[in-house]
């Protein structure tokens, strides 16, 4: 039996190499300095999907929600193995937090066709929540296996999978179709192939095509562009708000009961250091004196 | 952003801007037609060009983010033997599973065995990145030579079986030529080959799917083979001999030999560096082969072939060692504090880093010049074989691609990897007493950029192999054509010293080539390599110093440098002293008695 697979995946600010430039004044992260990743547990969701169909036959598809910038991390998914790329991408989608962005996404998972499996990796490293996978399965009314970690087993319609905790294991059975959100200890994502790379280096949405022109001159004209990515496969088509059938009122800020009060700067410093006696006594009054601060 | 080699490395990308291989891509992609039959085949120039910019990003990615940073644990494990069996240590083997994922292999090879067509210029600066972050895996890497060779020699059905499984990276090759008495002079090879009177029946002997079908008789081998890099692979090339009245090369063939049991690998070497690469010693009893092309051209027409081929890789291993060298150094001398400033602020510290910078950017280029030429050889052959009937701009275009060809390839190979030598001592030197220690980086390099000028043929022998095209003007064409570019009235200076070192030069040849003594041009030789070799870089450097600020400071640096050693060694060519080859008997006497010398 094969599988079809869904991947979510985020394109997200590379917070791991966040140095002085990244930074604004105000403490917030300059989206516009930092160079866009694709998010790394998606990686794993990902490779997870591409060993399924390896083993089982099947199709890949990777969905990403994002500004029109966000091709690029289809683009890879392109070069590590995807069948098929989807971008999501309208302003109406501008502000979703995870509830209007799980909306969002569930709206397009029904809209891509028959699926056994969908894969999310669990949590971006811009928000941190790990929200947007448990809610997309909920939305589409799909049993969930969080912190997933290896697949065991796959057969029929049951799945058997590993879930990693930091204390422990836990192998759980499911029935597809199920909504998978991958750990980053599930496997090492495979490097992009330097043969798919030069097969979908034109992979484009539509948007994406007068800079493509540019640098190709030699197709002369969109049309010619627009007709030799058609005869290749290379169309990344985008769905807008109504292309998913989405209710307005659900999307954006409209539909992100989520409100950011205010952020703070925290600045992380080493002060001076402080000699504490070595002795049970001078340990204790460390303790005591931490627990009055609730630092303990 | 994600640690890259390529991309962090300016002067490589600069040097891929620069190259022009329109011409040599042209050919190769006949026309562009492949492109319609293959989709990756590029659609022109500049679209094969993006191609190698992906890949080279790729493979820079990959060697920074996951072979560098367990290149010592490769290195301090090792290539490893058990009970007849060579496994390459665990870093080595995921850095190979990386490659292959990638899909980084086979890519020389043509569009219908599923390779990528690369221009060997490509593929060696694939090679400089992987040797920068594991020399040693670079052996491995770098063996792609031997399925060119199949390519270029093999029978159709060789080539229709294995190179798809090269090009996939599901075997790996070796070339098996050395013995314990045939190093440097391979024509005294003894590995035996002997042609079985009755047709060999492969089929009973083989498990399915190897078919011989293909041979029209069962060459068997036996002998013993020493030092073979690589020498656990599934694909070997052998040198034997099949003549046995034979005693020279002209009695050597080349075999191609899957291995199975009758391979019988000995043992491995314990060496200084490149640990990561099994070095084996093989036996071969009664092994069925098959013949590659002609019979009595192994030696003097394939094996060479493909040596030349791993000669340019080697100059590039060295110039990736000798990249990572500097780095560490550069590195190093910028944090550490002595006498109250970074060391790197003193000029004795920054002259060194100076050098070494200098000499690495002029090797970029000469291997890259070097590779454009043998690639436009290979091109041109290529149109021969295919009975192209080349008008005669293009034949005499092809003979000075093959007489650069053969000149340029074994000076690339000799000064890069002299060049790689004294990289990494100054590298270890700038570290000071911390570079001798196993922690630091550095002493890897050290150990793994010497068997460089060793292997593939020593840097004496690359001497040798340049001197006749030297003693040829084989150079001239190309020096007159970079003496007549425009320099600007800015350079015009650095231009007047060059031509001057040019002119020397020319004088040197017509010395050496006007000495009777054999003995004595072979003596001198390595010094007209030099200064040959000095000139050819001084000529890049300033070719490049046209194109950017930096680079013509870096122009000046090097020929600064250069110009004094060449006329040192101009000097030595105009005396022609042979004093040192009468004394050199009673010099390096084994003993010496004063009071029986009578020669005073």
């Amino acid at each position: 039996m094969t599988y079809n697979c869904i991947v979510l995946v985020k394109q997200v600010p590379d917070t791991a190499n966040i140095s002085g430039k990244t930074m604004k004044d105000d403490g917030t992260v300059d989206r516009a300095a930092l160079p866009a990743i694709f998010n790394p547990e998606d990686l794993n969701a990902l490779e997870m999907a591409l060993q399924v169909k390896e083993q089982h036959g099947g199709q890949v598809t990777v969905l990403t929600m994002g500004p029109p910038r966000a091709a690029e991390v289809l683009r890879e998914a392109l070069y590590r193995g995807a069948d098929r790329v989807i971008l999501l991408s309208d302003r109406k989608f501008a502000g979703s937090d995870t509830l209007a962005t799980s909306y969002a996404l569930k709206c397009a998972v029904e809209r891509t066709g028959d699926y056994d499996l969908v894969f999310c990796g669990r949590q971006a490293i811009d928000g941190d929540t790990a929200q947007v996978g448990p809610q997309v399965a909920e939305k589409l009314a799909l049993p969930q296996i969080t912190y997933a970690e290896s697949i065991q087993a796959l057969q029929g319609s049951d799945i058997v999978v590993q879930r990693a905790f930091p204390l422990g294991k836990e192998t759980v059975k499911c029935t597809l179709p199920c909504l998978l959100t991958v750990v980053s200890s599930a496997n090492r994502p495979r490097p992009p192939s330097a043969r798919r790379m030069i097969a979908y280096k034109l992979a484009a949405t539509p948007l994406e095509c007068p800079a493509l022109l540019q640098q190709w001159p030699e197709f002369e004209t969109a049309e010619a562009l627009d007709r030799y990515l058609a005869e290749r496969d290379q169309k990344i088509p985008v769905w807008t708000a109504a292309d998913i059938g989405a209710d307005e009122e659900k999307l954006g800020l409209h539909g992100s009961p989520t409100k950011v009060l205010k952020i703070d700067y925290v600045v992380l410093e080493t002060s001076d250091s402080r000699q504490v006696p070595a002795t049970p006594e001078g340990a204790s009054a460390l303790v005591r004196e931490l627990i009055q601060d609730h630092i303990l | 952003m994600a640690e890259n080699f390529f991309t962090d490395n300016l002067d490589l990308q600069f040097r891929l801007d620069q190259l022009d291989l329109s011409q040599v891509v042209e050919i190769s992609e006949d026309g562009y037609r492949y492109h319609d039959q293959y989709p990756l085949a590029p659609r022109n120039y500049a679209d094969a060009k993006d191609n190698y910019r992906l890949l080279l990003n790729v493979l820079g990615e990959i060697c920074a983010t996951c072979v560098a940073p367990r290149a010592a644990e490769a290195d301090e494990e090792g290539a490893q033997f058990h009970d007849g069996r060579v496994t390459y240590a665990a870093a080595t083997q995921e850095a190979l599973d990386l490659l292959r994922q990638a899909e980084l292999t086979g890519t020389v090879l043509p569009w219908e065995y599923g390779g990528l067509n690369l221009p060997g210029t490509i593929y060696r600066l694939m090679i400089e990145i992987v040797s920068r972050a594991e020399a040693g895996l670079m052996t491995v890497f770098g063996l792609q030579e031997i399925a060119a060779t199949i390519e270029e020699f093999g029978s159709e059905a060789m080539k229709a079986r294995l190179l798809p499984r090269f090009a996939r990276g599901e075997v790996t090759g070796a070339m098996v030529l050395t013995e314990p008495d045939a190093g440097s002079d391979l024509g005294a090879v003894q590995t035996r080959a002997t042609l079985r009177a009755e047709p060999f029946d492969f089929a009973q002997d083989r498990p399915p799917g190897a078919a011989y079908a293909e041979t029209t008789g069962g060459w068997r081998l036996n002998g013993v083979k020493r030092f073979i890099t690589n020498g656990g692979a599934d694909v070997l090339l052998v040198l034997a001999r099949s003549e046995p009245e034979s005693k020279d090369a002209r009695g050597l063939s080349l075999f191609l030999v899957e291995a199975d049991e009758t391979v019988h690998i000995r043992r491995i070497e314990h060496k200084l560096g490149v640990r990561s690469s099994p070095t084996c010693e093989i036996q071969f009893s009664d092994t069925p082969a098959q013949l590659i092309g002609k019979r009595r051209f192994g030696l003097i027409r394939y094996a060479m072939s493909m040596m030349n081929g791993a000669r340019l890789a080697v100059a590039a291993q060295a110039l990736g060692i000798a990249e990572a060298a500097y780095r560490e150094a550069s590195r190093y001398a910028e944090k550490r504090v002595q006498f109250g400033q970074p060391i790197r602020a003193i000029p004795a510290v920054y002259r060194m880093l100076l050098s070494m910078r200098g000499e690495i950017e002029a090797t970029r280029a000469l291997v890259c010049e070097t590779g454009r030429w043998v690639d436009l050889h290979k091109a041109y052959e290529q149109c021969v074989r295919q009975g192209e009937n080349p008008d005669p701009a293009d034949r005499q275009r092809h003979k000075q691609a093959d007489r650069l060809a053969t000149v340029l390839t074994p000076l690339a190979k000799y000064y890069a990897t002299e060049m790689g030598n004294r990289v990494c001592y100054q590298a270890m030197q700038i570290h000071g007493g911390a570079g001798y220690m196993r922690e630091f980086n550095v002493e890897r390099h050290y150990r793994d950029v010497r068997v460089t000028s060793i292997y593939e043929g020593t840097s004496q022998l690359q001497i040798v192999a340049s001197t006749g095209g030297l003693l040829g003007h084989a150079l001239d064409d190309l020096l007159n054509e970079w003496a007549a570019l425009d320099y600007g009235a800015e350079l015009a200076a650095l231009q007047g010293q060059v031509a001057e070192a040019t002119a020397l030069l020319n004088q040197c040849i017509d010395r050496l080539k006007g000495e009777k003594e054999r003995a004595l041009i072979d003596y001198y030789a390595a010094d007209l390599a030099d200064v040959a070799v000095y000139v050819i870089n001084c000529w890049l450097m300033l070719r490049d110093a046209r194109l950017a600020g930096r680079k013509r400071e870096m122009a000046r640096v090097y020929i600064a440098e250069t110009l004094p050693k060449i006329r040192g060694k101009a000097a030595v060519l105009q005396a022609i002293d042979p004093a040192p080859l009468q004394a050199r008997d009673l010099i390096l006497a084994e003993s010496f008695d004063f009071a029986q010398d009578k020669s005073f």
